[in-house]
């Protein structure tokens, strides 16, 4: 029992618990399966794995005991002549992120998936039901395009702790939308951003957020690592500015202090032709001023050799402590608000999802 | 005619590579006209049985191309056609 680290990863779940100064891990389950993301369900105490077997397809389970045994139930899927664009037949190619309702909505939660639906279940999973007014905006088709994928994803969803009928998901690549009536109708907040792969890059539909997230304590407060910088928000998404500077730019991966809105940290790479840590050596950046500085913090992880990269899922925080994992398999951990780090483990697969969790 | 932009992250395998206008009322022309440009330019931009390779994205002017195998997607004089890289990874 205690605070864990869920960690998804390109052969399987791991859970991670700190002992003493050291960490250790447990093997959850699915060895050998891509694990695309894994959450935990804390008001039913119940762990979710999106997996994404290579020959089988796209699968969902569930542990209500902890990782000790495991339940498939049927995962999201899109119905019989639906279409990514004409010609194209819509079928379920990622579970990419997962989210759940408050209190006021107990049984519900949310998958975003590629090819870009964002599925809802009102039965604690049992089922799942495609939200047809995001499916049916019309700029789905010509003007939302892969980004990390093949086709359209959905890969941040943020739910709002005091009304779980306002949300916010973000797309790569279309950008962020927001609904507040429950997803009946969804307004686009991309205002701000530049995407430069574009003909026109401030196009408001077709941006590449990597990842999008919103400070617990106050909602209007929101962060975005983009393809093209690192954003923030302090209207709620209506309005974004590009924080970045010579210490961060590119990268995937982007979390944002539990208890202050105005600290963020990101894990910067070389840009978009590259992907790798710059100049050989990993350093994870942290704001306290809400992005108008940077500082780099690097004591602790490798400085020399290494060509690591944070996906977008793989960090985490909780109070002062703070994990990620890369693309090379290893995973690093601070308890000073990310000054300091240690290394959990060289020889991971390659991590995917990092969640704190506590059973 | 019409003028072709291309993203910059080409340019590390054309170093000379730049704005260029081209004598072509398709895409697929487009490409013909690039090639003789760029030696070697539409195996970068397509595939081996002639489709827009999976992650590059052709617009002309603010619109995605339609078709990627055949590239019939007419252009005209005053387009401009954009060879993009999709975003791919991570």
């Amino acid at each position: 029992m205690g605070e864990h680290v869920l960690v998804g990863t390109r052969k399987g779940l791991f859970a991670l618990q700190q002992n003493g100064s050291g960490w250790e891990s447990e093997l959850l389950g699915f060895l050998g399966a891509p694990v695309t993301i894994a959450k935990y369900d804390a008001r039913h105490k119940t762990i979710w794995a999106c997996l994404d077997h290579g020959h089988w397809g796209c699968k969902l389970s569930r542990s209500r005991d902890f990782g000790k045994t495991w339940e498939e139930v049927d995962a999201p899927k899109y119905d019989e002549g639906l279409e990514i664009k004409p010609g194209v037949p819509a079928t379920t190619r990622l579970l990419w992120s997962m989210a759940f309702a408050g209190d006021d909505q107990p049984n519900t939660m949310y998958i975003g998936t590629e090819p870009g639906g964002l599925f809802r279940s009102d039965d604690g999973g049992d089922s799942w039901q495609l939200v047809e007014s995001l499916w049916n905006d019309p700029d789905r088709p010509d003007k939302w395009f892969g980004g990390g994928r093949d086709h359209p994803a959905i890969h941040s969803i943020i739910i709002d702790p005091d009304d779980s009928n306002h949300i916010f998901i973000s797309i790569s690549c279309a950008g962020t939308y927001e609904t507040a009536d429950g997803g009946k109708s969804w307004e686009v907040r991309n205002n701000g951003l530049r995407a430069d792969f574009l003909p026109d890059p401030a196009s408001s539909v077709g941006q590449d957020p990597h990842l999008v997230v919103a400070s617990p304590q106050n909602l209007d407060i929101m962060w975005q690592q983009n393809h093209c910088g690192v954003y923030q928000s302090s209207d709620a998404g209506k309005n974004w500015t590009d924080v970045s500077n010579d210490v961060v730019h590119f990268g995937f991966a982007v979390a944002v202090s539990p208890s202050d809105p105005n600290r963020a940290w990101v894990i910067p790479g070389i840009s978009d032709e590259c992907r790798t840590a710059i100049d050989g050596a990993l350093y994870v950046a942290r704001t306290d001023d809400m992005g108008k500085t940077w500082t780099d913090y690097r004591a602790g992880l490798p400085q020399e050799n290494c060509y690591d990269i944070a996906y977008r899922h793989p960090l985490d925080v909780s109070e002062k402590t703070l994990v990620f994992g890369t693309t090379t398999g290893n995973i690093f951990a601070s308890n000073d608000d990310g000054e300091n780090w240690a290394t959990v483990g060289n020889s991971f697969p390659p991590v995917y999802s990092v969640e704190f969790a506590t059973w | 005619m019409p003028t072709v932009r291309f993203t910059r992250h080409l340019k590390r395998f054309f170093p000379d590579l730049e704005e260029v206008e081209v004598q072509a009322t398709n895409v697929c022309e487009v490409i013909d006209a690039l090639e003789g440009r760029f030696e070697g330019m539409r195996g970068y931009v397509l595939d081996d049985a002639g489709a827009v390779r999976k992650h590059v994205n052709i617009f002309i002017n603010n619109d995605m191309i339609k078709d990627r195998q055949g590239l019939s997607d007419a252009v005209t004089s005053d387009d401009e056609v954009f060879i993009m890289q999709a975003l791919s990874g991570g």
